[in-house]
C-alpha cells in the first residue's frame, strides 16, 4: 500500500519528462513498469522453483488422480470421477484414516507436552543444563532411517527394551506385532526423533519471557502453576502454534518409520495415509489411485492448517 | 503486464527448453552408434556380476553395434516396486530379473517382448531344451515373454553340529529311516531350541510377513493359497486350516520355530536348520560347523517340492528392444546356461544332471544335487503368485497377522483371510 501510494507521483513525473510520448499520451516504460520487471526478475528462480517442482506437481497430481495409469501396460485412460468414487467405496480407507488419526493425535499431544517439559527443566540455571539439551537435540541431526533401524533392533521381542524391562522384572510385550503396542512404539519413536526441535524452539520462547513479569506475579502471591498457567503459556502462544502446525503437518507426512518398523502392520494398525499412498501407487500400482489419495492428504493438511490458523484469534496472544 | 505473465511465460519456455532438450537427445543417440543396454538385476553379488560381466564382453567382440551393457542391482526387497517406479518415471531398463510373485502382473501385461522367435532362431540355442514346467509360469498364449533364468528349489540347510549337541539324529540317518517328516523334525528343532539356547527351524525371508514363503511348508499337507486357475482361495481349506494348525502349534507351544520379532541367522550358527533356496549355498563357504542340504520334509501327504523363479525379460518399448532380446539370446545359450549353473539352476533338461551341476556348485555334493536340485525342479511346484500380486500378498499378510499371537483361532483366522481376498481373485 505504501509503495504504490510512493511510486505514483514519480511515475507521473516521468512520463512526462522522459518518454517524449508515444502518440496515445500513455508511456509504456514507465519507472513504475520497470521497477516492476525488475521485482519480477528477483523472484523469478523461487517463483520457477515454485511453479516447476510444487505448483505443477501439485497440479498433475489433480490430473492424475482422473485417469487409470497402468505402468506395465504403459496404458493411460481418463477416467473421470472414478477413482473419486473409489475412494468413497473403500473398506480400508476407515481403518487408514483412523489410524493416522490416533497417530497425529498421540505425536502432537505427547511431542508438545515432553518438548515444553523438557524445555522448562532445560530452562533452569543449573549445571549440565547445556549437556542435556545437546543430548536432547542430537537425535534431531540423526539420520531418519538410521534411527528408525536401531530402534527396530531395541523394540524387538528379544531386544533392548525387553532385555531392560526384563532386568526389572517386567515381562514386556512384542511391542511391533502387538496391535496395540505397534503403534505406541512407532508413536514414541517419532517423538524421541524429534521432540529436540520442539525442546529448542521452547526454550527460545521461554527465554523471551521477561522475568519482571514472573517477579510481579510472585509479588502478587501466585504460586508457580499459576505463573505457569497466566505468564508462561500465553507468552510463548505463537511458538506453541508454530510447533503445533509443524508437528501436525509432519505427523501427517510420517512414512520412513512405518515402512522399516511395521510395513503397515500388524493387521492394518499402522497403515496410515502416506503409507497406505505408497502402498497403492508404487507397491500395487494403482497410480490414479494414488494420486486420489494424495488429493485426499492435502485436504486434509490445508483444512488442518487452516483450522489452526483460525483458531490462533482465540488463544494466542497478539493475535486479534 | 499481468501480475503473473511473465514469470509463467518464463516457467513456460523453461519446459519447452527441458522437453526438447530430451527429443533432442533420443534423437542424438539413436544416430549416435553403439546403443548401450541396462539390464536390472536384484543381485550385487560381486561373482554374480563378474560373470555377467564377463558374458556381456564377449557378446560386444561380435557385436560392435551394443555399446556399454549395465548391469544394475536393486535391492531385493524392493525391487519389484523400484522397477516399477523406474518405468512409470520413463527410465525403464531394456532388460530386467522379474522375480515369481510378479511374473503374472509383467506377463499378462503387455510390457514384455515376446522372445520365441529370437530364440527358436539363435544358432544353437535349443529351445526345447528348455522344461515345459520351467516356462509355464513365463508364457501367455503360446508365447514366452521371460526366460526363467533361475529355477531354484527350497531345501533344508542343517547344522548337524547344533543336532548332535541336542542328541538329535542327522537328517541323513532321518532320511535313510524314512522318518525325515515334519512331525519328526519338529522334535527335533524342539529339541534344539530347549536344549542349546539356539533357535530350531528357520523359515528364511518368512519373518511372519512374506507369508507366499510358507509355501514351503504347507506344500506338505497339499495345501494351495489359491486354486490352480487363480480364482477360489484356498485359504479356508481343510489342509491349510490342518497345516497352519501343526505350524502354530510347533511355533507356539514346541517352539521349534523363534516367534515373531525374533531373528535367528541359520548362516551365522543361529539355528539349527533354515528353508530355504540352494542359491544360498554360497553363504556357507566359510562355515565354522558342519552342515547338510536336504529336501523338504515330508507332510502328511508324501514328499513334496517347492520352487522359486527369476525371469529374464525385455522391454517392449525399449529402444533397442530388438538388440536386448539378441543379447538375452546369447546370455542364455547352452554354454552360458552352463557357467551360470554355478548359481542359478538352468531350465535346460540337459543341463539338469548331478554331474553338470556338481562342476559349478563346488560346496554340494553329487546327491545333494540329485535330491535337492534335480528331484526338486522335477517335481516343483512354483511359489504361489496371481495377476495384482502385490495387493493380494499386503492384503494376505495383513489378515493373518492375527494368527501370529499365541491364542490365536486358526480356522477363523484363515476364514478371514478368505473373506478378504476371495472378492480380489473373483475379478
Amino acid at each position: 500500500m505504501t509503495g504504490r501510494a510512493d511510486v505514483r507521483p514519480v511515475t507521473r513525473g516521468n512520463a512526462t519528462g522522459r518518454t517524449g510520448g508515444t502518440g496515445s499520451g500513455r508511456p509504456l516504460w514507465t519507472v513504475r513498469r520497470r521497477d516492476n520487471l525488475v521485482g519480477y526478475l528477483l523472484i523469478t528462480p523461487q517463483l520457477l522453483g515454485s511453479v516447476l517442482f510444487v505448483l505443477l506437481p501439485l497440479g498433475l497430481v489433480l490430473w492424475y488422480s482422473l485417469h487409470e495409469w497402468n505402468v506395465l501396460a504403459g496404458t493411460f485412460e481418463f477416467v473421470g470421477t472414478e477413482n473419486y468414487d473409489r475412494l468413497l467405496a473403500d473398506a480400508n480407507l476407515r481403518e487408514v484414516l483412523a489410524g493416522t488419526a490416533v497417530f497425529s493425535a498421540g505425536l502432537v499431544v505427547f511431542n508438545l507436552a515432553l518438548a515444553l517439559l523438557l524445555a522448562i527443566l532445560l530452562n533452569q540455571r543449573l549445571r549440565g543444563t547445556t549437556f542435556f539439551r545437546t543430548v536432547f537435540f542430537s537425535p534431531v541431526v540423526v539420520s531418519l532411517v538410521a534411527w528408525t533401524i536401531v530402534w527396530q533392533f531395541l523394540l524387538q521381542d528379544d531386544g533392548g527394551v525387553n532385555g531392560l524391562l526384563g532386568a526389572a522384572g517386567v515381562d514386556g510385550p512384542n511391542w511391533l506385532r502387538g496391535e496395540g503396542t505397534a503403534m505406541s512404539a512407532v508413536i514414541v519413536v517419532q517423538v524421541l526423533k524429534n521432540v529436540g526441535l520442539n525442546m529448542v524452539l521452547f526454550l527460545a520462547a521461554l527465554q523471551g519471557v521477561p522475568a519482571q513479569l514472573y517477579e510481579a506475579a510472585a509479588l502478587d502471591g501466585a504460586g508457580a502453576w499459576t505463573r505457569f498457567r497466566r505468564i508462561t503459556v500465553p507468552l510463548i502462544s505463537p511458538t506453541i502454534l508454530l510447533t503445533s502446525i509443524i508437528t501436525v503437518v509432519g505427523s501427517l507426512q510420517v512414512f520412513a518409520q512405518i515402512a522399516v518398523l511395521t510395513q503397515g502392520g500388524p493387521g492394518m494398525s499402522t497403515t496410515v495415509l502416506v503409507y497406505y499412498l505408497y502402498q497403492q501407487a508404487f507397491q500395487f500400482h494403482h497410480f490414479g489411485y494414488g494420486a486420489t489419495l494424495s488429493v485426499l492428504l492435502f485436504a486434509i493438511v490445508a483444512l488442518l492448517t487452516v483450522v489452526q490458523w483460525r483458531m490462533r484469534r482465540k488463544w494466542v496472544i497478539d493475535e486479534t | 503486464m499481468r501480475p503473473f505473465g511473465k514469470p509463467a511465460a518464463v516457467a513456460l519456455a523453461a519446459l519447452l527448453t527441458l522437453t526438447a532438450c530430451g527429443g533432442a537427445n533420443e534423437a542424438t543417440r539413436a544416430a549416435k552408434g553403439p546403443q548401450p543396454l541396462r539390464m536390472t538385476i536384484w543381485t550385487s553379488n560381486e561373482a554374480h556380476l563378474k560373470l555377467f560381466n564377463e558374458i556381456a564382453a564377449e557378446y560386444r567382440k561380435t557385436h560392435p553395434d551394443i555399446g556399454e551393457i549395465t548391469f544394475d542391482p536393486i535391492p531385493f526387497e524392493n525391487y519389484t516396486t523400484t522397477l516399477t517406479t523406474q518405468i512409470a518415471g520413463g527410465n525403464a531398463p531394456d532388460l530386467a530379473w522379474i522375480l515369481e510373485n510378479s511374473a503374472p502382473d509383467f506377463v499378462s501385461s503387455g510390457a514384455l517382448a515376446p522372445l520365441d522367435d529370437t530364440l527358436r532362431k539363435a544358432e544353437g540355442y535349443g529351445f526345447d531344451d528348455l522344461t515345459p514346467s520351467a516356462v509355464k509360469l513365463w508364457q501367455a498364449e503360446g508365447k514366452l515373454y521371460a526366460y526363467p533364468f533361475s529355477t531354484s528349489p527350497f531345501g533344508v540347510f542343517v547344522n548337524t553340529d547344533l543336532l548332535k549337541k541336542a542328541g538329535q539324529k542327522t537328517p541323513a540317518e532321518m532320511i535313510k529311516a524314512g522318518t525325515w517328516t515334519w512331525e519328526k523334525v519338529v522334535a527335533q528343532n524342539a529339541a534344539v531350541a530347549s536344549g542349546t539356547g539356539k533357535a530350531g527351524m528357520v523359515v528364511r525371508d518368512f519373518d511372519y510377513k512374506s507369508w507366499d514363503n510358507l509355501a514351503s511348508v504347507w506344500g506338505g499337507w497339499g495345501a494351495q493359497a489359491w486354486s490352480e486357475d487363480g480364482r477360489t482361495c484356498g485359504f479356508d481349506s481343510p489342509e491349510m486350516v490342518e497345516a497352519m494348525t501343526f505350524l502354530h502349534r510347533a511355533v507356539f507351544t514346541d517352539k521349534a520355530f523363534p516367534g515373531p520379532g525374533t531373528t535367528a541367522d541359520f548362516f551365522a550358527g543361529d539355528a539349527a536348520m533354515t528353508i530355504t533356496q540352494i542359491s544360498r549355498a554360497s553363504l556357507l563357504q566359510d562355515a565354522k560347523f558342519g552342515w547338510d542340504l536336504v529336501p523338504l520334509p515330508a507332510g502328511p501327504k508324501g514328499e513334496y517340492s517347492v520352487i522359486g523363479q527369476a525371469g529374464l525379460g525385455v522391454f517392449k518399448k525399449s529402444a533397442n528392444a530388438a538388440a536386448a532380446v539378441d543379447f538375452l539370446a546369447f546370455f542364455t545359450n547352452p554354454a552360458n546356461s552352463a557357467r551360470l549353473a554355478a548359481y542359478f539352476p538352468p531350465p535346460r533338461a540337459s543341463q539338469l544332471t548331478a554331474d553338470t551341476l556338481a562342476k559349478s556348485n563346488p560346496l554340494l555334493k553329487p546327491e545333494q544335487l540329485q535330491q535337492v536340485v534335480i528331484g526338486g525342479i522335477e517335481k516343483g511346484v512354483v511359489k504361489p503368485s496371481h495377476t495384482g500380486q502385490a495387493e493380494l500378498a499386503q492384503t494376505v499378510r495383513a489378515a493373518l497377522d492375527p494368527l501370529w499371537q499365541p491364542g490365536a483361532d486358526v480356522k477363523a483366522v484363515l476364514g478371514g483371510v478368505c473373506a478378504r481376498i476371495q472378492p480380489m481373485l473373483g475379478t
